[in-house]
């Protein structure tokens, strides 16, 4: 892999390269491994007693539900719209990536009141046949993996159906043509050659799931990270919760290190879609568009009814003049955000492309850990070597007699740096699954030519991940919308935005209320969502 | 500052050169000065925006005293002002639950205050006994029950829904909120760890339906007849009855005959760093004054601290109650006991 000499070995520079951008993610990082310094045997004794037997069994019983859960709907939803044709279609290809933008806590608040033995359906139930006894609890295992299996089954379905559109159909003649059948040709041509976005999708979602407090604690689901919570909100002792973190950060880092090594030697040949599309024949056609409603019905439309009936209730009483501000700011924050992390995840892509060695292997890995971390504790992270800078600068700024508060805390600049190091995930895997797609004869194409690694970059690799760039600006812009801890932590006084707005209403369980910021963020999750689905349509005849 | 800030982007895109950053940098910087005014007062709040802001509004309407605000949730804010030390420029810290102040004490991150106003104001039961914190408004949780299938008379004390005559009858919340570990707190003060670890075995054998997530969910489930008692904070009941007054739910003042029903409170103190605690203090002494605590408490159906001032409407009917004269900030000292007893007791 090493050449001497060319342009694709920069001397050593890659862990440094890696090192600058993933410095973002590491020093928060650090500051909660620090936390290793105070042990707290108390606390651990406890929590080993009679928290975390129950909270590891839940959490591996989840991670493998939603797992399975998304992997099935997001590559099955996937292959339909990207390459089947059949009635609805071109409606669901961009309508079952809008749960994108519903945040998961909303969906799963709204499902449980629906379902749950005080909701309509059981109530209506009883009235009917005296007893719901048998309705299965929604509050249950099986029904936190399945809310959260259709709130974070659309990074597996984005990536996949990405995936699918630039080589799946070529791909599936191609195996038919050598005497595959159709089926044959899916699972032995399509869906390894869309390995690296499907697992780069059901790494985000099980990130995600990791990360989660707010979905499943409205179940009273207990898992690992409820217990970080536990111990920080309870148990006073955000170190003892710290360490915790440290714990489900190095578990994440084992399985990327494992599912490194299991791609390690595959390449991708790249190849443009072709422009007919299988049209599925009669019953098959209709179990699809049945099958493709049903998602969109329990993931998207039930969720927003609700939202929209709770902001026709209080829309008199909470909308004032703030809210196009609100509003405004979310926009903003999200849009330079989705920039920043996009170009940041780029950046890491192209060096981990260039830099081969397992160091900068495992810094750009490392870098991508921060989706991992509960919301609240990489907040911490992150604001406490902020402020300590801060209060640096504060006392130099004295010497010059200039009277401040704050200087970094509540910048643009300390914000975008931690939702960076939350999001890198997110723009990260889109854009090094793309980056895979770049074959060694076009990389050797280059360097034949004597190219810089910076003209690779803006000739070569840029060109070819365009579809990638998107789609990682695209859920950087949703997820940042729908973000909480970290706006929280870094905004200004004062600068409040949608979701800002959910968290003081859903804060003290005005959930109703909390449906205007809901809507809204959903709202303006849709018009980036329908851009790049006329964007990635725009191939097709 | 938004097209500002757009050419910073642009500029870092240009990822070869930290010289270019240099400018927009400067600029961020400009974004936050000027935040130092002479008369302002900065609040820290874990309680909502939407309930302290009218009661901000009208202090400065008054005062001319610009108020600057910061909500989060309490852990967060906590660990803001400790990592910002000694130059914090947060004057006062608001929170809900006695708990949340006790151990913001006990970082020493506010500063006591002697303020006659406010020894007046509130009562003793309800404030530090350092003068660290002082309540702003009474947060009673109480037993409630579903009329049609429960008499008042049925009803004591939180310690007998731990009976086995309510077997697959209770509902709670989980135990993860503080409201029912500062009820567990001030239980092990005056019961003792062991008794009190029987009641909360006894309401876990109970329980007619897995734990629920807030308060809401219990008196759903309670009007829906799933269960047939509950534990909640009483401004839920009232907001549930506001929106839906023919809901047979009723409520229950528990333990009138013996120590009274568990208050919590929200509650403020001057943070240690504060730059301007003089006029902190001038802003927590105000939230205690008759004035303002009318608009405190009604907003959300609490009871005000303040005696001289009367409930809301929708809440008197529920009639004077005796309350727990424990000082509150016991349920802080005894929340970490109270959260291992209700782990060991097997209540999620």
């Amino acid at each position: 892999m090493h050449q001497r000499g060319s342009i694709w070995n920069w001397r050593g520079w890659g862990p440094l390269r890696a090192l600058a951008i993933a410095a973002l993610t590491l020093v928060p990082l650090l500051v909660v491994l620090a936390s290793f310094f105070d042990p707290q045997v108390d606390a651990w004794e406890h929590l080993a007693a009679y928290v975390l037997p129950g909270v590891l069994w839940n959490t591996l019983v989840l991670v493998l539900g939603v797992g399975i859960g998304v992997l099935f709907l997001g590559v099955s939803l996937a292959w339909l719209t990207a390459v089947c044709n059949f009635p609805g279609r071109k409606f669901f290809s961009w309508g079952l990536m809008l749960p994108l933008a519903m945040p998961a806590y909303v969906l799963a608040f709204v499902q449980v009141g629906l379902l749950d033995f005080t909701g309509p359906v059981q109530t209506v139930l009883r009235g009917w046949f005296g007893s719901s006894a048998w309705f299965p609890p929604i509050r249950s295992t099986g029904g936190v993996v399945l809310v959260l299996t259709l709130a974070f089954y659309p990074y597996v379905y984005l990536l996949a159906r990405n995936a699918f559109i630039t080589q799946g159909l070529r791909a599936v003649e191609a195996a038919q043509m050598l005497g595959y059948t159709r089926f044959q040709a899916f699972w032995k041509v399509a869906l390894p050659m869309a390995r690296p976005w499907i697992a780069g999708g059901v790494t985000l979602a099980l990130m995600e799931t990791l990360a989660d407090f707010g979905s499943v604690s409205i179940f009273s689901f207990d898992t690992f990270t409820t217990a970080i919570y536990k111990a920080w909100f309870s148990l006073f002792n955000l170190s003892a919760a710290s360490q915790l973190a440290s714990l489900l950060v190095l578990v994440v880092l084992v399985l990327a290190v494992i599912d490194q090594r299991l791609r390690h030697n595959r390449r991708y040949a790249v190849k443009s879609f072709t422009p007919v599309r299988i049209a599925l024949q009669g019953g098959a056609k209709w179990a699809a568009s049945v099958f493709c409603a049903l998602i969109f019905a329990i993931a998207f439309a039930v969720p927003m009814v609700q939202l929209v009936v709770w902001v026709v209730d209080v829309w008199k009483e909470d909308f004032d003049s703030r809210y196009p501000v609100f509003l405004l700011h979310s926009v903003w924050l999200a849009g330079v955000a989705a920039l920043v992390v996009t170009v940041l995840g780029l950046l890491l892509s192209a060096i981990r492309q260039h830099h081969k060695d397992n160091t900068t292997q495992l810094i750009v890995r490392l870098a991508t850990l921060g989706y991992a971390i509960p919301g609240t504790v990489l907040a911490v992270g992150v604001f406490i070597p902020v402020a300590w800078l801060d209060n640096q600068l504060i006392t130099l700024a004295a010497w010059f007699h200039w009277d401040v508060q704050q200087i970094l805390k509540g910048s643009l600049v300390v914000m975008l740096a931690a939702l960076s190091a939350r999001f890198l995930a997110v723009a990260f895997q889109p854009i090094d699954a793309a980056m895979q797609r770049i074959t060694r004869n076009q990389g050797n194409a280059a360097r034949s030519l004597g190219l810089s690694p910076k003209k690779v970059l803006l000739h070569l690799q840029l060109p070819m991940v365009r579809g990638g760039l998107l789609t990682a600006a695209l859920i950087v812009f949703v997820d940042v919308m729908k973000e909480m801890p970290i706006t929280l932590m870094t905004r200004p006084f004062g600068w409040d935005t949608l979701a800002v707005r959910v968290f003081e209403m859903t804060s003290e369980g005005m959930w109703d209320r909390a449906a205007l910021p809901s809507l809204a963020i959903v709202l303006a999750g849709l018009l980036p969502v329908i851009l790049l689905i006329k964007k990635s349509e725009s191939g097709f005849h | 500052m938004v097209f500002n800030s757009f050419n910073e982007i642009d500029m870092t895109t240009r990822f070869n050169s930290f010289a270019r950053v240099l400018p927009a940098f400067i600029s961020a910087l400009a974004l936050v000065a000027g935040s130092a005014a002479a008369d302002t007062v900065t609040v820290y709040s874990a309680r909502n925006e939407q309930l302290i802001k009218p009661l901000f509004d009208a202090y400065t309407k008054e005062t001319g005293t610009k108020i600057q605000v910061l909500t989060d949730k309490e852990g967060p804010l906590l660990e803001r002002l400790k990592a910002e030390g000694a130059k914090s420029p947060a004057d006062v810290l608001i929170t809900v639950d006695a708990g949340n102040l006790w151990h913001a004490s006990r970082m020493g991150l506010l500063q006591p205050i002697k303020s006659g106003v406010l020894n007046t104001n509130v009562p003793a039961n309800l404030r530090d006994p350092k003068g660290d914190w002082y309540g702003l408004s009474i947060r009673a949780r109480t037993i409630i029950y579903n009329k049609k299938y429960v008499k008042p008379s049925q009803l004591s004390t939180y310690e007998a829904l731990a009976e086995p005559e309510w077997k697959g009858k209770l509902c709670l919340r989980t135990s993860k909120k503080v409201y029912n570990q500062s009820l567990v707190a001030t239980m092990i003060a005056t019961l003792g760890e062991k008794r009190t670890e029987e009641v909360v075995r006894g309401w876990v054998g109970n329980l007619a339906t897995d734990v629920f997530a807030d308060d809401n969910g219990v008196i759903k489930a309670v009007a829906a007849g799933q269960c047939e008692v509950g534990i909640v904070n009483t401004y839920y009941l009232a907001r549930a009855l506001d929106k839906d007054p023919n809901m047979p739910v009723g409520l229950f003042w528990a333990n009138q005959k013996e120590r009274g029903v568990h208050v919590n409170i929200s509650g403020a103190g001057v943070t240690r760093a504060a730059p301007n605690a003089a006029g902190g203090q001038r802003l927590i002494e105000w939230l205690s004054s008759e004035t303002a605590q009318g608009i405190y408490t009604n907003d959300d159906f609490e009871y005000p601290v303040n005696q001289k001032v009367k409930p809301d409407s929708i809440i008197r009917h529920w009639g004077p109650y005796k309350m727990d004269l424990i000082n509150v900030s016991k349920a802080g000292e005894l929340q970490g006991a109270a959260t291992r007893l209700m782990d060991r007791a097997g209540y999620r």
